[in-house]
């Protein structure tokens, strides 16, 4: 009868460095709740009233003791803040080589979609062994992408993106849930993540509906949108070249120098005027209203692919949207 | 236990009169520190959506009426002065100049609530209030940028910054709305000899009280009022 | 200390004023209760609505915790439920446990303890009262017309933009109860500052009266600023003015920095006074000075500053920046350690006193323990690297209860018992106050210890169907919640008993040193006939033969 788990199952990277920092804790937190309560207990017990008229030693204090009980514990979460600051270090920043998934909350279920295109409502397929990063935003209210057995999470708010990433370590079917109350159906926006063999991984990508890949939905939009039209790439162009763009510094018309991640694509979407590049005007009409957030994500992920071999063409025109160190990462996880 | 326990204003609770004007003075200082804070929480979101939307706030603020504003400052600083005359009017005991001076104080403030009330009556024609009827084209962006996305981004955020211009305007007033009442009762009292060089504490408080208002008025009207065009 | 002639048939107690004039019989009628001024009929004024609150959330909890015994989600509908937790986190934070041992026991004793006769500003304290009543009744109407499920936290845009129920209402009722903690934390601050008895300095003051004292500090300072988000949430829903919309150029993180900024501290505003109680408790019990009495002094203040600087841990997963983070990280741990000088100093005190297991004591001991599990508990969520797992489990559920319930109510009912002979001149019946403690003990870590460990495993808060194989943990803590529920009820029983059939109280039952021990139980209207002149610290009991010629203890036993 007793079959029920009391500790979570270890499936990512992650959860192992966060376990061992769980189980000092507990070290730590047995070690002193028995030594209060065993300090209490016995002197307690052994000091008890014996009769109405003792008369205790009075006891002032100990400067000693006191200084002891400060730095003691003062030592100790010192340690505790190094370690958890490292640990949350591996947690968010992304491997160069993560494969790419985004995943949008909606009251009350996750879409996520693969970067083939292939797309699934609360599942998650990934590979065993390959870092898979995760791009989240929500449609409606704030949820939260947890997934215990990896030992991850991390809220899903409305109009920013915000990036996870885990490296799945054992095969198997997993708890996702939504940790940030979201109203009625909070409980129910729960689902299953799949740990498959990369191979099967692949099969699975390419199974049924695979369709076209989530760039190439991208590209199919950036062509209806007739973004085209200004962002050419050529010298007269009225808007800033995209290829090879992403993850490059840009220089802002304000003098500001921000990098050009998913956050500052989608932004320059919904509300281009945000961020003007430098020798640019601010014509560019706002999207928002006109593109799901899955839309958005899309057309992120083209522009992502749009690498420079455009470039080389145009390369000379165009004033340089992207200023500085050509060889950034390609993903400022940690931001 | 002086003869100040017989003075008719004393309340037996403490040990003597001059115990009980300190901690009905150092009382209304914590009342402030806790106003400062209530404020602050209004002034942490002007601070953060001014940062996000600097254009929303340049045109909301140049909507606003300076010479309406900065006269309001004029007679409020003015109310400020007449109630520092009172206090001292107080300490010397003198009756017909506290009930002078704080009869001007309340004149003062309520040319400021009149004045309030016009600038509100302006933004009401303007379709400049919040809500449902909110009219950010009533803003005449469109005469300065003609860029339609950034003219649009920063209509949308106006709202915001007349949100925060009623909120922090109403909520001074909504100060100065309860101070006039308080005001007149103390005069009233004045007028009945209660106050003289002895005791005058509730005088002393409720200038303490209006200085307080005034001041938050001094922060406002440059945050709102004068807003300088952002890069 | 009192000789008079006692009327009345019952047999005369040194000190008991039942028989004579005291605050309860000075006057008569509804009317002298509903516009008295005085600080003890105020305090008794908290105390009867605050415990009808603590019940009314209590059922609420009943409700989550029986619906929690089956994962499917069966007992009461998802809407349903979503309104019992939030009902329940709002009762309890906001109209019970804020006001709970600073309005009762703070109201009550604060003026006694420093030789006063009534705090500042009477009417002042009065008006606290209305304005948290009002609160109540607002908030009450709020339920009355199908609640509100957005949970006590109020997380926008869910708040704003789409929960369809009595936010405003709620959120109305919350914003004018909170007045009434800010003119409390006034009046005390005032107080405390101006009222002192003569020969009474900072040093000499009842450690409840410095840790009342911070507290006052943080209902000053926070409290306003809650009202004021809370009234944007109000005014943000009926009018769409986009402060927390994104579509609109808002934010909704703000919302959460302004809520924590208050919320956080408010915290301490239910754990300060309890520490205050518990060093009264301790050393009341021990017979004997408290150990490091600065020390506790001070890390009360200590708490109540760097409580203000920590907000952010409650956003490591809100996509704050990494070094936001670590600085909320790192002053997050720091909170811990003047908590853990407060804990090591009460267990010292135990060296060498005179230690009487009475029903308040077992109180105090249950504190320490239970205050110390919840504080280690809470380095792990402090911890930037674990909380990312642990954010918003029941991991976090067990450890505010562990702090709440085990630390403020643990400490609530200590004080409610120690002082009960003085507020109402009457004893209880000490074994039933007995079995109700140990009850209390055992159903509430039976309660929330499974809790730890579904937290871990995974479960979230707030969820109203869970994964099967949670069952059993959650069925265990549902029987905790039962037998913690039961054992709530037999104080009542026999508090209101001895009410009426209790033996009467001497002046000090327990051989207690402090102000509020010197006058009759119950007090008269003023408190002291005379003004009182401190003229030793606090705590100064009776001194005994040191038999090992070292006045302080060796370091072993405490390092053992």
């Amino acid at each position: 009868m007793w079959s029920f788990p009391l500790f979570p199952e270890q499936a990512s990277t992650l959860a192992s460095k966060v376990d061992a920092l769980y189980f000092f804790l507990i070290a730590i937190s047995v070690f002193f709740s028995i030594l209060i309560a065993a300090l209490v207990l016995t002197l307690a017990i052994k000091y008890r009233r014996r009769s109405e008229d003792e008369k205790p030693v009075p006891i002032h204090g100990s400067l000693l003791l006191e200084l002891t009980w400060t730095l003691i514990p003062a030592g100790i979460v010192l340690v505790l803040f190094v370690w958890s600051a490292e640990v949350y270090f591996s947690a968010v920043r992304v491997p160069k080589n993560a494969i790419e998934i985004t995943a949008v909350g909606k009251r009350w279920m996750w879409k996520v979609q693969h970067m083939t295109g292939k797309r699934e409502i609360n599942e998650l397929h990934v590979p065993v062994g390959v870092p898979v990063k995760v791009t989240l935003t929500s449609e409606d209210v704030i949820h939260s992408f947890f997934i215990p057995a990896f030992r991850v999470k991390k809220d899903a708010v409305p109009g920013r993106y915000n990036t996870m990433w885990f490296e799945a370590t054992k095969i198997g079917k997993y708890h996702l849930f939504c940790a940030e109350y979201c109203g009625t159906k909070h409980s129910g926006m729960i689902g299953t993540v799949y740990v498959m063999e990369p191979d099967a991984y692949q099969a699975w990508l390419g199974g049924e509906q695979a369709g076209a890949s989530l760039a190439s939905v991208g590209e199919k939009l950036f062509t209806d949108l007739a973004c085209i039209t200004c962002h050419r790439g050529d010298s007269g162009a009225r808007g800033p070249d995209l290829a090879g763009l992403f993850g490059k510094p840009v220089k802002l018309a304000n003098g500001e120098t921000v990098t050009a991640d998913e956050s500052y694509l989608r932004e320059s979407i919904v509300t281009p005027s945000a961020k003007i590049v430098e020798g640019y005007q601010p014509i560019m009409p706002t999207f928002q209203g006109l593109l799901s957030e899955e839309q958005l994500l899309q057309l992120v992920a083209y522009i992502q692919t749009m690498k420079a071999e455009v470039k080389d063409e145009a390369g000379a025109a165009a004033p340089a949207p992207a200023v500085g160190a050509p060889a950034a990462a390609p993903s400022p996880g940690a931001r | 236990m002086s003869s100040s326990t017989h003075h008719p204003a004393y309340v037996h609770h403490f040990e003597n009169l001059s115990e009980q004007k300190e901690a009905a003075t150092f009382g209304m200082w914590v009342f402030i520190a806790q106003e400062v804070l209530f404020f602050g929480g209004l002034f942490a979101a002007y601070a953060i959506y001014r940062n996000l939307h600097p254009e929303a706030f340049y045109f909301g603020s140049h909507h606003l009426n300076i010479p309406l504003g900065a006269a309001n400052t004029a007679v409020l600083i003015f109310s400020s002065l007449t109630m520092a005359l009172a206090v001292h009017a107080a300490a010397l005991g003198k009756r017909q100049q506290i009930v002078g001076w704080l009869l001007a104080t309340v004149f003062l403030g309520s040319v400021f609530l009149g004045v309030k009330v016009v600038e509100y009556k302006e933004k009401f024609d303007h379709h400049l209030v919040p809500g449902a009827s909110f009219q950010a084209g009533q803003l005449g962006m469109a005469e300065h940028i003609a860029d339609p996305v950034l003219r649009g981004k920063a209509e949308r955020a106006s709202q915001i910054y007349f949100s925060l211009y009623f909120s922090m305007t109403g909520l001074h007033a909504l100060h100065m709305i309860i101070g006039v009442p308080l005001i007149l009762w103390i005069a009233a009292r004045a007028w009945l000899g209660q106050f003289g060089p002895e005791y005058h504490s509730p005088v002393e408080i409720i200038g303490l009280y209006w200085h307080f208002v005034d001041i938050i008025w001094i922060f406002l009207f440059p945050l709102l009022y004068l807003i300088p065009k952002p890069h | 200390m009192q000789t008079e002639v006692v009327k009345g048939n019952e047999e005369a107690v040194p000190g008991n004023g039942l028989d004579r004039e005291n605050y309860i019989n000075a006057k008569h009628g509804i009317w002298s209760w509903l516009l008295t001024t005085d600080h003890k009929r105020i305090a008794i004024l908290y105390l009867v609505s605050i415990t009808l609150m603590f019940f009314m959330g209590g059922a609420f909890a009943a409700g989550v915790r029986l619906e929690l015994m089956t994962p499917k989600g069966d007992l009461v509908d998802s809407d349903a439920y979503n309104k019992l937790f939030t009902m329940h986190g709002i009762v309890m934070v906001f109209f019970f446990l804020i006001p709970s041992i600073p309005a009762v026991l703070g109201n009550f004793l604060l003026p006694i303890m420093i030789g006063a006769k009534d705090l500042a500003f009477p009417k002042i304290n009065l008006l606290s009262w209305y304005f948290y009543i009002v609160g109540v009744a607002v908030f009450l109407v709020a339920c009355l017309f199908g609640g509100v499920e957005t949970g006590w936290t109020f997380y926008t845009p869910y708040s704003t933009a789409f929960s369809h129920t009595n936010v405003i209402l709620a959120a109305l009722g919350i914003f004018i109860a909170g007045f009434s903690s800010i003119l409390t934390g006034l009046n005390f601050i005032v107080t405390i500052h101006k009222m002192r008895a003569p020969g009474l300095t900072w040093f000499r003051l009842p450690l409840f009266v410095w840790a009342h004292y911070a507290t006052s500090l943080i209902q000053i300072l926070g409290t306003p600023v809650v009202a004021v988000t809370i009234l944007m949430v109000a005014v943000e829903r009926l009018l769409k003015l986009g402060l927390f919309d994104p579509a609109l150029g808002g934010d909704p993180i703000l919302f959460q920095h302004l809520f924590w900024f208050y919320s956080h501290p408010a915290v301490y505003i239910m754990i300060l006074p309890g520490m205050g109680v518990m060093s009264e408790l301790i050393t009341a019990f021990t017979r004997k000075r408290v150990f490091g009495y600065e020390f506790i002094a001070i890390s009360s203040l200590a708490i109540a500053v760097v409580g203000f600087l920590v907000w952010g841990h409650h956003m490591f997963v809100s996509g704050q920046s990494t070094y936001a983070g670590m600085v909320f990280s790192a002053l997050s741990f720091l909170v811990a350690i003047p908590s853990a000088v407060k804990v090591f100093n009460w267990s010292a005190t135990l060296y060498k006193g005179s230690v009487s297991w009475e029903s308040p004591m077992m109180y105090a001991i249950g504190f320490i323990g239970l205050f110390t599990i919840g504080g280690l508990t809470g380095l792990f969520l402090a911890a930037m690297g674990l909380d990312i797992h642990m954010h918003d489990t029941y991991f976090v559920v067990a450890h505010f209860h562990y702090i709440m319930v085990g630390g403020a109510i643990f400490a609530y009912l200590g004080g409610i018992h120690f002082w009960w002979p003085k507020i109402t001149g009457r004893l209880y019946p000490e074994y039933w106050a007995r079995v109700a403690a140990v009850l209390v003990f055992a159903g509430f870590n039976l309660t929330f210890f499974p809790q730890f460990v579904v937290g871990y495993l995974g479960m979230p808060r707030r969820y109203h169907a869970y994964p099967e194989e949670f069952q059993v943990l959650n069925v265990l803590s549902t029987a905790g919640a039962s037998l913690l529920g039961i054992a709530y009820l037999i104080p009542m029983v026999y508090l209101t008993w001895s009410l009426f059939a209790g033996k009467k109280a001497p002046a000090n039952p327990w051989g207690a040193k402090g102000l509020e021990w010197t006058i009759q139980s119950p007090p008269t209207t003023f408190n002291f006939d005379h003004q009182p002149v401190v003229t030793e610290e606090a705590y100064a009991y009776a001194e005994g033969h040191d038999t090992s010629h070292d006045a302080a203890p060796p370091a072993a036993p405490v390092r053992a």
